[in-house]
């Protein structure tokens, strides 16, 4: 039966044996080591019985806080997935000189460069910056819940959908060769034939979906549901900032959708929107990947630059300097960051006057940055100043980012460009700013919020650590790039013939050594934390003496995030309380509200990997099947009325007495 | 709702911020009725252009197409979806504007780049094109 070739062909589409890279070493190890931790994790979840706590409490949970935790885990996993080809890049290039062709083969090579830019992008910073933003935003607004819970869930099971999809393609088949923005005609079915690029193509629109959703959900949040008195212009500097994150996120990521979908269309269908011949026109994908694509850096910095104010504004416990301009520059930055988009592709072949404008456009938008950078300045100035672990991030973006800046405005303009595309410095150059800027902010995000999140401080010996060595790190491995850059050695590269070129890569492998040690010190520092967690904990719920209202709350909160919905007089709301000696309210509580929790999200996300993988290996049934359940389950869900509890007044006063507790044993 | 607690309004607001009266109305017969009479004679002038050969222009013809497409958008949004100034505080008409701006930005700018693209890199005359090596 199974020699039928038809029917095999029916039932595996184009999936065979032969895909499955058993006859390649380094992944075969890689495979047997994902199986031994899978198999020891499964075998920890069933050992202590979390089975049921993981699925009731975590996976079908729709609260944003924990919605936020994991896509900080998702972005943690896939961050150790990225820098892991990140570091094989290092090593092969740092070793193949003068003939050796190094340990990776090109075709290899060339998967690792295109996964590392892609799971960077959408699967680290994306889910990190969207995990801080649903965590602390209704904190810091004063809500209870994000305003569309289920939708939350759900965007959170897409993008974890979209990261499987993208994982799978390590093991089963191959990933694109192509870049981490997939160009035609080299990404046309016929210069990539194989299921790498559908891979791209399926996992990043899977992915797109809980981005752009959780995009809306996020603005109707900010916008709709701001404690009382919280006007825009009293609003905390890290929502500010994600609202306006949050519309570019749904106002360009229907732009790659499209732009996507026209790629799928071209490969599957055999339309001529991006082929050489038929009136294609390849560059229109240029084009068009590229108005997206900008934005998208902002979506991923702006946040960071919220966080950085928050964590200034803290530990020198002054009010931030300038906060209208500091909003003015988010805004201004978020409408420029449209009009850049050709200092991508100067070199396509624009005239003088599209080429002039966008640079132009591109060295405006450094000014709002500029004054985004004097007004921390201006806020450490005679602040008292806590070097604390987020401090020093800030400080080290400070630094660090000004170098990213200012490589970045030599690249703005055409004539400079023309030399320096696709060289290494262009590469320094996104990474300076990428690493310096969106990777700090994270780390000082994550360390400054993680007593909110599970009531008690990092570790912040192994905290100063991760900081020295991701630091000295970068600039071990960025600044030799400049150097190569400069002289002319162009990105994407797996073997040289200059041997004077060698010491550079050395060096540069050596920083990633070092970044290694940073993301170790990392995990130490979780690993430590957690077995100190007595020692650090935090009882008052603000351990930083900080200024805004997620600090007003319990650490951990409790699930209703505030007992009672707290009303705004002043921009630093929680400072404000505290100068004018807020008490508690004691008493007097109510039922609370709450959205329940509901499955649906994790089953659309696992039917959507199933239809994704049927469309990649052309495996039609099981792309109809799951699609058409994935329908049926969407409207199902819809006559769920089962949404909703009450937590009971009695349950809430209970919480708010052992708040009362702890806070009294402080003293 | 199996529970029915007391301060129910009170609570629903506070998490939801889900209104129950919210100012964007949804609309009453006759403006839906309005706004499908337009839509269908916004629809019915195009096809009646194409398949009654009008005009003698099929440029012109289809410049009025667009045009009446355009003006049928307008009608949708301020029939169906409701859009005016005052609801949900100017946000929606905000949030339209800055779709129109953007919108505008990514097809000029898309225009504007591929003109000089063409312009520049396609110097060749078709017979040139046809006698390349």
């Amino acid at each position: 039966m199974f020699s039928d070739p038809d029917l095999l062909k029916f039932i595996f589409g184009r999936l065979t044996l032969e895909a499955i890279p058993y006859h390649e070493p380094i992944l075969v190890a890689t495979f047997a080591a994902v199986v031994i931790g899978g198999i020891a994790l499964l075998g920890l979840i069933t050992y202590y019985r979390f089975w049921g706590a993981l699925w009731r409490d975590w996976l079908t949970s729709v609260d944003h806080k924990k919605i936020g935790i994991m896509y900080v885990i998702l972005a943690l996993v896939m961050l150790l997935r990225g820098f892991a080809d990140a570091i094989m890049m290092r090593l092969q290039q740092a070793i193949a000189f003068g003939g050796s062709e190094g340990y990776l083969p090109p075709h290899h090579y060339d998967q690792i460069f295109t996964a590392h830019g892609v799971i960077m992008i959408f699967f680290m910073a994306m889910p990190f910056v969207t995990g801080l933003m649903n965590f602390v935003v209704p904190l810091q607004i004063g809500a209870r819940d994000v305003s569309f819970p289920f939708l939350n869930n759900f965007s959170f099971w897409m993008t974890t959908a979209g990261a499987i999809i993208i994982m799978l393609s390590l093991f089963v088949g191959e990933f694109a060769r192509t870049g981490w923005l997939a160009y035609p005609p080299l990404s046309g079915a016929d210069y990539s034939p194989g299921v790498g690029v559908d891979y791209y193509i399926w996992g990043l629109q899977v992915a797109g979906i809980g981005t752009t959703l959780s995009g809306i959900n996020l603005i109707a949040t900010i916008v709709k549901m701001r404690a009382p008195g919280m006007t825009m212009m009293k609003m905390p500097v890290f929502t500010w900032t994600s609202l306006c994150t949050n519309v570019l996120i749904v106002a360009t990521f229907p732009v790659l959708t499209a732009t996507l979908a026209l790629l799928t269309l071209d490969r599957y269908a055999g339309t001529n929107f991006f082929t050489n011949d038929l009136g294609g026109d390849p560059m229109m994908y240029v084009n068009l990947i590229w108005i997206w694509g900008h934005p998208e850096v902002y979506i991923l910095v702006l946040p960071a630059f919220g966080i950085f104010s928050e964590v200034v504004a803290t530990f020198c416990g002054k009010r931030l300097f300038g906060y209208a301009s500091m909003v003015y520059a988010t805004v201004v930055i978020t409408i420029l960051s449209y009009i850049v988009w050709l200092h991508h592709f100067f070199t396509m072949g624009s005239g003088a006057s599209v080429n002039a404008f966008f640079g132009i456009t591109t060295m405006i938008i450094s000014i709002p940055t500029g004054a985004k950078m004097f007004n921390w300045l201006f806020t450490m100035y005679r602040g008292r100043i806590r070097y604390e672990v987020p401090m020093l991030w800030t400080v080290g973006f400070m630094v660090t980012f000004v170098i990213g800046g200012m490589t970045g405005v030599l690249l703005a303009v055409p004539p400079a460009d023309f030399v320096l595309h696709n060289s290494l410095f262009l590469i320094a150059h996104f990474h300076n700013v990428i690493i310096g800027g969106v990777v700090f902010g994270l780390m000082a995000g994550v360390y400054y919020w993680f007593p909110k999140a599970f009531g008690f401080r990092l570790d912040p010996f192994w905290g100063k650590m991760s900081f020295w060595f991701w630091l000295s790190g970068f600039y071990f491995a960025f600044m030799p790039l400049y150097v190569l850059g400069l002289m002319g050695v162009t990105r994407r590269v797996s073997q040289f013939e200059d041997p004077s070129l060698q010491i550079w890569f050395v060096i540069a492998a050596f920083g990633a050594f070092l970044i290694a040690l940073g993301i170790l010190s990392l995990l130490v520092q979780f690993v430590v934390s957690f077995i100190r967690r007595e020692e650090l904990r935090d009882t008052t719920g603000d351990p930083w003496d900080a200024r805004t209202l997620e600090w007003s709350t319990a650490s951990p909160p409790p699930d209703y995030n505030f007992a009672f919905t707290p009303v705004v007089h002043d921009q630093d709301s929680w400072w404000d309380m505290k100068k004018r000696g807020h008490s508690r309210p004691l008493a007097g509580f109510k039922p609370i509200h709450m959205p329940k929790n509901t499955g649906t999200g994790v089953i659309l996300g696992a039917l959507s990997v199933a239809f994704a993988f049927g469309m990649i290996w052309y495996i039609w049934w099981l792309a109809c099947l799951s699609f058409a359940a994935m329908v049926a389950i969407a409207i199902g869900h819809t006559f769920n009325y089962d949404r909703d509890f009450y937590i009971p007044a009695d349950v809430v006063t209970a919480t708010e007495g052992k708040r009362t507790e702890m806070l009294a044993s402080e003293v | 709702m199996s529970m029915h607690a007391p301060s129910h309004e009170d609570a629903f607001e506070a998490h939801h911020g889900h209104s129950h009266g919210h100012d964007a109305g949804h609309g009453t017969l006759k403006s839906y009725i309005t706004g499908f009479v337009l839509s269908v004679i916004l629809t019915a002038i195009p096809f009646w252009l194409v398949m009654a050969d009008v005009l003698d222009s099929p440029v012109l013809t289809a410049v009025i197409i667009m045009a009446l497409g355009a003006v049928q958008i307008v009608v949708h949004m301020i029939f169906f979806l409701h859009m005016n100034t005052r609801s949900e505080g100017g946000w929606t008409m905000m949030a339209l504007i800055f779709t129109i701006v953007l919108v505008a930005i990514t097809l000029s700018g898309s225009l504007w780049v591929m003109h000089h693209l063409d312009v520049n890199m396609m110097p060749m005359s078709p017979e040139m094109m046809r006698n390349m090596p």
